[in-house]
């Protein structure tokens, strides 16, 4: 999902505005080229309704008479063609990104796993085995020593979850680093191995309800931290951008580095901040739906006044915990040694031996930590469903190594970005529910889905040849 | 071995490989080769390529591990079992494949395995990059390109990295394999006149090459090996080129040293 138009930050002095410009602020141009893919995808969607609309009342009043000309015509006013759409509603977008995080959230790891140059097949069926385990742990198993509905079953169970899913992939890291089988095929059996397994553990039943706090994992509009608690969380978030910019900037005058020049640092500030604002702004202006206020207002003994309660949802728990994951992820490829390891083993894997890392200890925790992610991947998809079924998490792989590939993850090793994979994440998932949204059935989606993942690919040998 | 060649020193050298055997799947790499280095010398490792020195030479800085043989190290039983144990022994390689991650810049290839943190154990990248400036000012002062990764810096911009990370770390052995086989004449000579320097400052420098006329000039002692076996030891100053290529591709000593 590349603009291959836009032209690479140079090293020379001359070029366009555009090119001065990308370059003062050091924009990633391929960054810039996935939110361009991204608001095509998502404005595409919106208008989708609209013009669809004209042309039916065109073929109808062309070919049957029916309407006439006037009326046709006025159905292209960008207005009503707007109105139409529901792509772009805070209720979409919200559904959205919970939607989103599931994948999001194994999306990063998958990245570690492409840079060095390896696959994991299996996240999908991790997340079915360890959502299915934690099913039994909360409903069946906890609840007998500390009864249902204990304030703390929710966060043993989500570690017994997580742990598991590292143990999973501790187990596949060490069968590819010190028994030498190919990622390809540890993991393709993974994938059949941990399926089976998650239908044997409950014998094949669905296990439902979950535990009432665990739920909230998952999101919906209890589990979403409401309006002040986004306000909070923005807050923090912009002063973190804040505080960032002002440090990579210290550090560099310190040593005597070339700086960005001003303007380009508050540009940056500006754009970041602002689209933090402006999320917070959306989250927030998506109200709980009336059953819920009722329910919430019986519960407090609240009266509703006629005109009704506004209750913002706010950001949901699981956008939170794959946010969370994201930045997490990010400050360790980028800031740790781990990270840095991470990607020489994947630039070089010989010379990373040879400088002293410890290559097959580092793929072992490379796969772990996936398995990690997928495990947390269970938590947050199982709460959302509200129970553990057999076909939890099916098929995900192939949307996480999308969404890794997609965000730039080259397959040929070395390199990647978190924040990459998260967009790729988020165009997955919007392709996904643009097309539901406008009743596209699955055989459709399938194919349009697959079409774009090859798409981008070539989109993004493109841009590489070119910036080379 | 030591004591039939005409090299003796009575102080101890430092570092001393004592009967060196290195099979893989039955054929035999080396086979029981001794050498040893001396503070402040340059030592070549002259042969065919798959005589045996650039396994030979791994063994010292622990990408293999003899089957059979022994390291001493200043006189010390030394133990390698990988690059870990070498860099710890103060060993440094330059290897002929420059082993860079392509896909990082020069700082944090130079700094690769052994990166400066700040106090909170994050990477110190702008300390780092500060500390590669430094280095390359004196090393090759017209490398400019810090931020991009090293797959888009020339041969020889590649190799001052490669240089540069050997040296940077107090290196006391330095092992330098064909450092010069894709280099320019001008760039060769950078080599050469660090080769002297480090020379100066104590270093002990086993250096492979095939160019026996810069061996002649670079080096103080010789060592050449033909099918996994040494063929002898020499005094470069005691023979000629012609000497040195009988041994080659003879595998035998010239008559006048062989008495």
């Amino acid at each position: 999902m590349t603009d291959t138009k836009t032209t690479p930050p140079a090293v020379q002095d001359e070029g366009g505005l555009f090119t001065r410009f990308l370059r003062a602020t050091e924009i990633d141009t391929r960054l810039l080229g996935m939110f361009g893919a991204l608001l095509l995808i998502w404005v595409g969607f919106h208008i989708f309704p609209g013009l669809r609309e004209f042309v039916y009342a065109l073929i109808g009043n062309l070919f049957h008479g029916t309407g006439t000309f006037g009326e046709t015509v006025a159905k292209l006013n960008p207005l009503t063609v707007w109105d139409e759409g529901v792509f772009l509603t805070p209720r979409n977008l919200w559904n959205l990104s919970v939607q989103t995080s599931s994948i999001g959230i194994m999306a990063t790891g998958m990245v570690l796993v492409i840079i060095t140059r390896n696959i994991d097949l299996s996240v999908g069926a991790i997340v079915g085995v360890t959502a299915m385990i934690m099913g039994l742990v909360q409903v069946e198993w906890l609840p007998q020593f500390m009864g249902i509905g204990n304030p703390f079953i929710w966060i043993i169970t989500a570690i017994i979850g997580i742990t598991l899913g590292a143990c999973i992939g501790a187990f596949h890291g060490w069968l590819i680093a010190y028994r030498g089988i190919p990622s390809f095929i540890v993991t393709l059996g993974g994938l059949l191995i941990w399926r089976g397994a998650a239908f044997l553990s409950a014998s094949g039943r669905t296990i439902s309800p979950v535990d009432s706090t665990f739920q909230l994992l998952g999101g919906g509009p209890y589990g979403a931290v409401g309006y002040v608690g986004s306000w909070i969380v923005g807050a923090i978030a912009c002063a973190a951008i804040l505080w960032m910019l002002y440090a990579g900037r210290q550090s560099r005058k310190n040593y005597g580095f070339p700086l960005r020049p001003v303007w380009a640092e508050v540009f940056m500030a500006a754009i970041a901040c602002g689209l933090v604002i402006g999320a917070v702004l959306l989250v927030n202006s998506y109200p709980w739906p009336k059953g819920i206020i009722e329910q919430y207002a019986a519960a407090n003994n609240i009266v509703v006044p006629e005109e009704g309660i506004f209750i913002s949802h706010g950001f949901a728990i699981p956008v939170l915990i794959m946010l969370t994951v994201a930045v997490g992820m990010t400050l360790l490829m980028t800031r740790t040694r781990f990270g840095r390891y991470v990607f020489a083993i994947g630039g070089n894997p010989e010379a990373a031996a040879l400088s002293g890392i410890d290559v097959k200890w580092m793929t072992l925790r490379i796969f772990s930590l996936m398995g990690s992610l997928a495990g947390l991947s269970g938590v947050v998809a199982s709460a959302r469903l509200n129970s553990a079924t057999n076909a939890l998490g099916m098929l995900d792989e192939l949307y996480v190594i999308a969404a890794a590939v997609i965000g730039g993850t080259s397959l040929a090793g070395g390199v990647g970005t978190i924040y990459g994979a998260i967009l790729g994440a988020l165009v997955m998932q919007s392709l996904q529910t643009g097309m539901v949204l406008i009743g596209f059935d699955s055989a459709v989606q399938q194919i349009v889905v697959g079409g774009v993942l090859v798409f981008a690919v070539y989109l993004d040998n493109l841009y590489r040849k070119k910036a080379k | 071995m030591t004591g039939q060649d005409m090299t003796q020193r009575t102080d101890a050298p430092l570092v001393e490989l004592r009967d060196i055997h290195i099979s893989f799947g039955g054929i035999k790499a080396v086979d029981g080769v001794s050498v040893n280095l001396y503070p402040g010398e340059v030592m070549g490792l002259l042969g065919h390529n798959g005589a045996g020195k650039s396994t030979l030479i791994k063994c010292l800085s622990g990408a293999y591990q003899a089957d059979e043989g022994e390291i001493y190290i200043k006189g010390e039983k030394a133990v390698i079992r990988n690059p870990r144990d070498a860099r710890a022994y103060n060993i440094e390689t330059i290897y002929q494949t420059l082993a860079l991650a392509d896909n990082l810049d020069a700082a944090s290839n130079l700094f690769l395995g052994r990166e400066l943190t700040t106090r909170s154990g994050m990477l110190d990248d702008a300390g780092m990059e500060a500390e590669t400036r430094k280095i390359m000012k004196t090393l090759n002062p017209n490398f400019k390109k810090f931020k991009v990764p090293v797959s888009a810096l020339s041969g020889g911009q590649r190799q001052s990295v490669a240089i540069a990370r050997a040296v940077h770390f107090n290196a006391q052995i330095l092992i330098m394999d064909e450092p010069t086989a894709a280099l320019g004449p001008q760039e060769t000579q950078m080599v050469a006149d660090l080769i002297h320097e480090l020379k100066k400052q104590g270093l002990g420098i086993f250096l492979i090459d095939h160019d026996i006329h810069a061996v002649k000039q670079l080096c103080d002692r010789a060592s050449v090996m033909k099918n996994g076996q040494l063929v002898g030891t020499v005094k470069v100053d005691d023979v000629t080129e012609d000497d040195l290529l009988g041994m080659i591709i003879l595998g035998k000593k010239p008559a006048h040293l062989a008495a």
